[in-house]
């Protein structure tokens, strides 16, 4: 049977950074979006603890989707590196990074994509790596190519990688996007617009980073990601079970 | 301080990135013990949701958790991961096999057994986080201090699974009569 246990404290929540789950100029949130408010969840035990995921999930090529086939994909090579912090800049070590994409012309592997644009035989798409020590992760991949989709007249998703997160705890999960600097899609783009903070965007694009080009090889672009912070002590959750409504 | 990275939805092609072959097995697959937590995704319309993931984490059956900020220690338990992910298939099914969890101390009380689950899916901007409940602990449920938070016996009523022949089964609603409670984590 459970005993006591001393109170643990929670992360802090970041309300207003993240999108909301209704909203209409993403169409396919109208049937798939809760209709009642959310209730607030403390974070207890099962919330401040997380599967630590490791390098068992992980096979010696798999941060290189260049490296997966036969031959060598189509397209701009790049290295895609950079931190998975939280909110008090503390490094997170060892953590799970998982990432996705279109190939160099916009194409996904993936029977839901067929749109008039060819696969590419040697490019699947799929990535993954664990941080190191400081928190520092790498992948080398190509440039996705933007893709166009049917959610409104003429859409087109700007250029982007998927990222899924773990962190430490439940609470931190984070699934996102990674999108390049200048991208002219941006503006009609739901997904970019339904962050309600113009600077919350701002921190889905990478950085081209020069210094860590690979000279006749690779460009390079630096990206962290801040996934939520410890609070400093238990009130906040305590607060938070008595604030339910 | 660091402001936090948004989210983004993990679209209709997440089944590139992130199933794994042992995904749905939170306990190794053929181990004995083991129940079958089964259920679907349904939207507004009651329409299966055939791009959703589903992620569940919980303690053990002694209510432990394999994780350092447990302030009563790590245990870790061979062939358990504590974590199931499982994709939804065409019909909006999903399954993870898995160990019940026994109960975990609060604060406040004693919390009844109960597993944390994300469902992530196209049209969804963020992941949304709800808890699976058992049947079969009536009393625990009584005192839980989640469930006991929620206004109505209906709210409490969508995070209660039910008995299967293999385990459990919890559907989810995510929008319109009988919309699963989801959770502000
Ligand atoms: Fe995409």
């Amino acid at each position: 049977m459970a005993e006591d246990a001393p109170a643990v404290p929670g992360y802090r929540r970041d309300p207003g950074v993240h999108p909301p789950l209704d909203y209409p100029g993403y169409k396919s949130t109208g049937l798939r979006h809760p209709e009642r408010p959310l209730k607030v969840l403390p974070h207890l035990l099962t919330e401040v603890t997380g599967p630590l995921l490791g390098e068992d999930r992980v096979g010696p090529l798999d941060h290189d989707l260049t490296r997966r086939h036969e031959g060598e994909p189509m397209g701009q090579r790049i290295i895609v590196h950079g931190r998975v912090l939280d909110a008090d800049g503390r490094p997170v070590p060892h953590t799970l990074v998982e990432i996705w994409q279109a190939n160099a012309g916009g194409r996904y592997r993936h029977k839901g994509d067929n749109w008039p644009c060819p696969l590419d035989p040697n490019f699947t798409g799929v990535g993954r790596t664990v941080t190191d020590g400081q928190g520092r992760y790498s992948f080398t991949t190509i440039r996705p190519g933007a893709y166009p989709w049917k959610n409104h007249d003429n859409a087109w998703r700007p250029a982007h990688i998927h990222f899924s997160l773990f962190g430490r705890a439940f609470t931190q999960r984070l699934v996102t996007q990674m999108y390049f600097p200048g991208d002219p899609l941006f503006f009609q783009d739901p997904m970019w617009n339904s962050i309600p903070d113009p600077a919350a965007r701002e921190r889905l694009v990478a950085r081209y980073d020069h210094e860590r080009t690979e000279p006749e090889w690779a460009l390079a672009y630096a990206w962290d990601i801040v996934l939520r912070g410890r609070a400093s002590t238990v009130f906040e959750h305590e607060l938070a079970l008595e604030d339910d409504d | 301080m660091e402001p936090t990275t948004p989210s983004q939805t993990v679209g209709p092609y997440l089944h590139i990135g992130l199933p794994w072959p042992d995904g749905p097995f939170a306990l190794r697959e053929g181990a004995p013990g083991g129940v079958w937590l089964r259920g679907t995704v349904t939207d507004g319309a009651g329409a299966p949701v055939a791009d959703a993931l589903i992620e569940t984490w919980q303690a053990d059956p002694e209510g432990r958790f394999d994780h350092p900020d447990d302030p009563r220690g790590a245990v870790r338990r061979e062939g358990f991961r504590g974590f199931g992910r499982c994709p939804t298939d065409g019909e909006g099914r999903w399954g993870v096999y898995t160990l019940k969890p026994g109960p975990v101390p609060g604060p406040p009380g004693v919390q009844a057994p109960h597993i944390d689950v994300s469902v992530f899916a196209r049209g969804m901007l963020h992941r949304t986080v709800t808890r699976v409940y058992f049947p079969d602990e009536a009393e625990a449920n009584a005192v839980d201090p989640v469930l006991s938070s929620l206004d109505s016996p209906e709210e409490r009523a969508t995070l209660i699974a039910q008995e299967t022949e293999d385990g459990y089964r919890f559907d989810i609603r995510l929008q319109g009569e009988g919309e699963t409670v989801f959770f502000d984590i």
